[in-house]
């Protein structure tokens, strides 16, 4: 089924002409929009793109980074200031994925898939949207609980504090297929360290709920102890808490519950 | 549904077509400019046949809306033989027995060309990342991937 394709110059067009309809979706890289096209979702009849420079720019010079939504993946690999972002940037796809998959769509991307976005969860990533009411910022947990009604809103970019050390930001995706394929399960860690104790700890965890989620009861286990074996198992231990999985073709809902602590715990100590 | 007017390059020749809004890549190539050689698999992004080189970067034509490459450069399998000469790349899938049904191999082909464009000597692990978007359900890879290899010892030799 034809459908039609609007294109602007700036992105706030864009995002008035995305909240004014509610059959339109944003067309970035392609690899979500597109694919529900081929598969025939006839609840799309408008494609809405933007030409705007600001949706692909990178500040990765200071200590804050700002991503553009438009930045692709292979973009990111490309970027030695981004490097804390590069594990979980090629862990997505293949060359041809990264080369068009962006980070704006990774944030609405289902199970088995958007795995930057426990990537930014864990680093606490806010993210700037523009709704059909000017633009605000929005903490991507927050935004990644209300996912589904930010259908009309247009993301024009991520930003995040870069970790403190290579140390701090840890990063594991568990796929069937090396070295690409659905997520198992995906897990992040943000471990900031003061004083020898981990002050401000986050876990995020993918394909572990209908979103990507925080591990909290873990967080809790770690929050103001050293990095130490027990703690480690503590969190570990913890890792289901608050966890609502689902069985696909790729792992059960009994299995992922199964691993997530198995995976928590190698990612903490430094396992591969 | 009006038709929208695109031109774009095509294997270093201009085309001009008319498309629905909303098709993409792999349909204007396939039925309304007549190359055949990128396949239709998944339509999802999950087999890589489709792959064509756009402005030098490998991008699945199945998930690229028509519109897109609107001036830009299309690079396709159809492009890769020279004359009556095949490219080095499909000289080495033949010697090496890189295609068996050969569904995959103008995905493989792409990525692998790809690849060498970026990086003329590419080790094992380089060209394993290279082809990890695209599936094949025959060899069980080794052939394709001695071929690229091969393709690339050559080429360096040259």
């Amino acid at each position: 089924m034809a459908v039609t394709v609007k294109t602007f110059a700036n992105a706030s067009e864009a995002a008035g002409a995305l909240s004014s309809d509610r059959s339109a979706r944003y067309l970035g890289g392609g690899t979500l929009v597109m694919r529900a096209l081929n598969e025939g979702d006839v609840s799309i009849s408008t494609i809405v793109r933007a030409h705007d420079q600001a949706l692909t720019r990178i500040d990765a010079s200071g200590p804050r980074i700002t991503l553009g939504a438009g930045v692709t993946f292979a973009r990111v690999l490309a970027e030695r200031d981004l490097a804390f972002l590069h594990a979980p940037a090629r862990s997505i796809g293949g060359p041809a994925v990264r080369n068009m998959g962006t980070i704006g769509g990774n944030l609405f991307a289902p199970n088995p898939y958007g795995d930057f976005a426990v990537a930014l969860l864990a680093l606490d990533a806010t993210i700037a949207v523009q709704g059909g009411f000017g633009s605000r910022d929005i903490p991507i947990e927050e935004f990644l609980q209300g996912r589904e009604r930010q259908a009309g809103t247009l993301v024009l970019s991520v930003s995040c504090t870069r970790p403190a050390s290579t140390e701090a930001f840890r990063y594991r995706k568990i796929a069937r297929i090396k070295p690409k394929g659905g997520s198992v399960i995906t897990l992040a860690a943000h471990l900031p360290v003061s004083g020898g104790r981990i002050a401000g700890a986050r876990i995020a965890l993918g394909s572990m709920a209908p979103t990507q989620i925080r591990a909290r009861a873990a967080e809790r286990a770690l929050e103001g102890r050293s990095l130490d074996t027990a703690t480690i198992a503590a969190a570990a231990s913890a890792a289901t808490e608050g966890t609502s999985p689902s069985d696909n073709a790729l792992g059960s809902a009994w299995y992922r519950r199964e691993i997530v602590g198995v995976h928590l715990r190698r990612l903490l100590s430094g396992q591969e | 549904m009006t038709k929208i007017p695109l031109q774009f390059r095509h294997n270093g020749r201009d085309v001009a077509i008319f498309v629905d809004g909303g098709t993409n890549l792999l349909v204007a190539l396939r039925e309304l400019i007549g190359d055949m050689t990128p396949k239709f698999g998944c339509g999802q992004g999950g087999c890589g046949t489709c792959s064509v080189v756009i402005d030098g970067e490998l991008h699945l034509s199945c998930l690229t809306l028509a519109e897109s490459v609107a001036g830009r450069s299309v690079e396709t399998l159809d492009g890769m033989k020279q004359g009556p000469n095949l490219h080095p790349l499909q000289r080495a899938f033949a010697d090496n027995f890189a295609a068996q049904c050969g569904y995959c191999t103008p995905g493989m082909l792409m990525a692998a060309k790809a690849l060498l464009d970026r990086n003329p000597a590419p080790s094992r692990a380089d060209v394993v990342e290279a082809i990890s978007g695209n599936i094949c359900r025959c060899t069980g890879y080794e052939p394709i991937i001695n071929a690229i290899l091969a393709a690339a010892g050559g080429r360096a030799s040259a």
